[in-house]
């Protein structure tokens, strides 16, 4: 492809286009400048979301009123919730680093629609801006809960209507760009890259993007029953009208539940990626993470009824949700074994992200077992509504896919911005962000157990040891949270240039410059082995210049391959 | 793979843009769409059966009030404007521009006209106090309330899908005029029917659902 050579001269992040300065970031098409603009996007709403997390925590610091009053706790509870799961966790890993690595990871110079990409940022914006503008007008923030429960929803004061609004058009934007990968992977693999030579990331977002696409509508409609029942009172959820408030239960989290593979499985992707690439070995058991990852997807569609055991339901739907949960715990457990076994007598470099893995397998680990207590009919009646459930869900979700989120920040911080960070303060930071997640949440566990309920600003004297704990561990995982982004941004100003491969990875974002050029590969180059393959190469980056044509070439290069 | 490479060959460079063009990847993402909303309208389908289920008396009731007469004419109109679209296609492929622009015309005169009926429709209704909130209702059965409340959601999605459909197809009516639609490049025109036969295929559900089941 001779014409995009003059544009690969120069990196995405220099590059002049049409437009200049600012509004050639904010028309550009380029897959990787958009998921920039995410990352930007999403950082300031991780910090919005953090902040109101670490005053929940204070106000409980003390039995009574702390720093605030019921109210505000509510409305700071359901927006913490809201931003962080509709504005960071869902978009985080795929918005930002899928974006920016699917297509060079795959072998392409862009997603399938690169218009419809950025058309999915803007709606992204438009969310965050409705879910901020519900902050300041008419009487107040949402204080549902994210969850959004009806009657209360309907007959809340506050501002429910907007966020609801927020989180539609976010699920719109969700679903664009679920449908852009879907496609993406489909049509522009690069010859020679099959099925099974993507690298896992790829799978796990191939997975994620279907559950986008085949869930979110489902809570598109839900929501905009919600703001139909407030504006016109249909009565579909509305029992005073003959409507059923379960019901909503059930379609909330026919895609809610789904959702959080959406969270966790890019996260899955990144871990099976950085495996690899600091063991200097192949990963162990490559089709069963990739095929495990489809698995937790199929199956996480038929567990929603979970969150409903004590909501009303028959008892034979109750235990075929639970047995039905419990068999997620299998393609995740293959997941797991497989990871470990990769560690096994490999030659291991101990670095920054290879920490924050072992972080999140030791982490996710503790998430996950407790799942197994909530997923338990007689044990979850006990710890529903506690703190227990709450520790579970920051253990799967921060402790999973937020860890995973900062060590994909370090693993491929060279690669999107060409600098180095300073490994020892990376590695610092990174133990005290897993103490102080450990000293804030596992209390929780404990507090759970003994029936300290959620979602209330107020708690019982005997529990006052346990949350100043908690509160405690706050302070310190912010500390780190904050350290390590010190870390990053003073390596973004003063970093020393990286190299284009510094990890000696395998797959092919790290066969093109860092930062990489605007078309990423000066000519499409062809696959003729897996990804994580470390003594020979696996790629030919410039076919023509080996006489092969990308036409006529594939298949006898395939063909080599196979045999 | 071989289609891949095509694919790629036909790429440009414009201005940082990576333009390419890809029919079976437009028709895919296309079918994508139609999947989510298909399932959009699933959870309102998912409430109708439900309360069909629970409130069925009630629902017999509200559904012998509906003219079955003017839905019907609707029907008939929406599967015609269905064909018209697939014969501009049909056209579009032969290289019949103005055949092709005369069939989209038609559809959206079936269009419109499916909108003025509903207009009707809705207004009698309305006119009568039967609407969320309104004073017909608060003498009725909870059911009754529940087939007029999903009867005004549904079809009111429908008709909100109808309108969007219209503004598609006219966009593609300007693109064929101005030759961007041609004999070997229309994607475009059929991601413009797929999604028409998509309204039409959500009104033959609705259409039995609240017109006919007594």
């Amino acid at each position: 492809m001779a014409n995009g050579s003059l544009a690969n001269e120069v990196s995405y992040l220099e590059y002049q286009g049409k437009h200049k300065g600012i509004m050639g970031w904010l028309l550009s098409v380029d897959h990787k400048r958009i998921g920039l603009m995410y990352l930007m996007g999403i950082m300031i709403f991780f910090f919005v979301a953090m902040t109101l997390g670490v005053m929940m925590r204070l106000e409980m610091l003390t039995p009574g009123e702390t720093i605030m009053k019921p109210q505000t706790y509510n409305s700071v509870f359901t927006l913490h919730g809201v931003i962080m799961v509709f504005l960071f966790i869902i978009p985080a890993i795929p918005a930002v680093f899928g974006n920016f690595m699917l297509p060079i990871q795959i072998g392409a110079k862009d997603v399938a629609f690169p218009r419809l990409n950025l058309f999915s940022w803007y709606l992204y914006m438009v969310g965050a801006i409705l879910a901020i503008v519900s902050l300041f007008i008419g009487d107040g923030p949402a204080d549902t809960g994210w969850t959004f429960y009806v009657p209360y929803s309907i007959r809340s004061a506050q501002n429910v209507s907007i966020t609801t609004m927020a989180a539609f058009v976010l699920g719109f934007s969700s679903i664009v760009t679920g449908l852009n990968f879907v496609v993406t992977i489909h049509r522009l693999r690069a010859p020679g890259m099959t099925w099974f030579r993507m690298p896992l990331f790829v799978w796990g977002l191939y997975a994620t993007s279907w559950i986008q696409v085949l869930a979110t509508p489902v809570i598109g409609i839900t929501l905009a029953l919600i703001m139909l029942e407030r504006f016109m009172g249909v009565g579909v959820f509305d029992p005073a009208l003959g409507g059923d408030p379960i019901l909503y239960q059930h379609l909330f989290w026919i895609y809610s539940h789904p959702a959080v593979y959406i969270m966790i499985l890019p996260a899955m992707g990144v871990v099976s990626e950085i495996l690899p690439t600091f063991s200097r070995k192949d990963i162990f058991g490559y089709k069963q993470i990739a095929i495990s990852s489809l698995g937790i997807a199929l199956i996480g569609y038929l567990v929603w009824g979970h969150h409903m055991f004590v909501s009303g339901m028959s008892d034979t739907s109750r235990i075929v949700f639970s047995l039905l949960t419990f068999l997620v715990a299998i393609p995740t457990g293959v997941k797991i074994f497989n990871w470990v076994a990769t560690l096994y007598k490999a030659s291991i470099k101990f670095s920054a992200p290879l920490y924050y893995v072992l972080g999140f397998i030791f982490i996710f680990s503790i998430g996950g077992l407790t799942g197994l207590v909530l997923g338990a009919l007689a044990t979850d009646i006990h710890v529903t509504d506690t703190y227990f459930v709450v520790a579970h869900f920051h253990y799967v979700m921060f402790g999973g896919m937020g860890i995973m989120f900062f060590a994909t920040m370090h693993y491929w911080f060279p690669k999107v911005f060409g600098k180095m960070y300073n490994e020892k303060l990376a590695i610092v930071a990174c133990t005290v962000i897993i103490i102080g997640f450990n000293t804030l949440y596992f209390p929780m566990f404990i507090m759970g157990y003994m029936g300290m309920p959620r979602r209330y600003y107020d708690y019982l004297p005997q529990f006052q040891g346990w949350h100043i704990l908690s509160t405690v561990g706050s302070w310190i995982l912010v500390s780190g949270i904050v350290f390590m982004f010190g870390n990053l941004f003073y390596a973004l100003l003063k970093g020393p240039k990286a190299s284009m491969n510094p990890w000696g990875g395998t797959t092919l974002e790290w066969k093109v410059p860092s930062p990489p050029p605007l078309e990423n590969f000066d000519e499409i180059p062809i696959v003729t082995g897996g990804p994580y393959v470390h003594d020979k190469a696996t790629y030919i980056m410039y076919p023509s210049k080996e006489g092969i044509n990308a036409n006529g070439g594939v298949k006898t290069v395939n063909q080599e391959a196979a045999l | 793979m071989t289609e891949h490479s095509e694919v790629m060959h036909q790429g440009e460079s414009h201005g940082g843009a990576h333009v390419h063009r890809d029919d079976e990847g437009s028709k895919m993402a296309m079918w994508l769409f139609l999947f989510t909303e298909l399932l959009l309208f699933g959870g309102l389908f998912l409430l109708y059966g439900a309360y069909r289920f629970e409130y069925a008396d009630g629902f017999k009731v509200a559904a012998a009030d509906m003219n079955s007469f003017i839905g019907a004419v609707n029907t008939i109109i929406l599967l015609t404007s269905s064909l018209s679209v697939a014969l501009s296609i049909a056209a579009m492929q032969r290289s019949q521009k103005k055949l092709a622009l005369g069939m989209l015309w038609f559809t959206i005169l079936c269009g419109i006209a499916f909108l003025i009926n509903k207009y009707f429709e809705w207004s009698h209704e309305i006119h009568n106090g039967i609407y969320p909130g309104g004073p017909a209702l608060e003498n009725m059965s909870n059911g009754e309330v529940l087939y007029f409340g999903l009867y005004y959601v549904m079809t009111g999605l429908h008709g909100l899908h109808v309108i969007i459909g219209l503004i598609f197809i006219s966009v593609i009516m300007v693109f064929i005029s101005r030759d961007k639609i041609t004999s070997t490049n229309f994607q475009k025109l059929e991601n413009a029917g797929l999604y028409w036969h998509l309204v039409d295929v959500i009104w033959i559900f609705l259409f039995p659902l609240f017109y006919l089941l007594h």
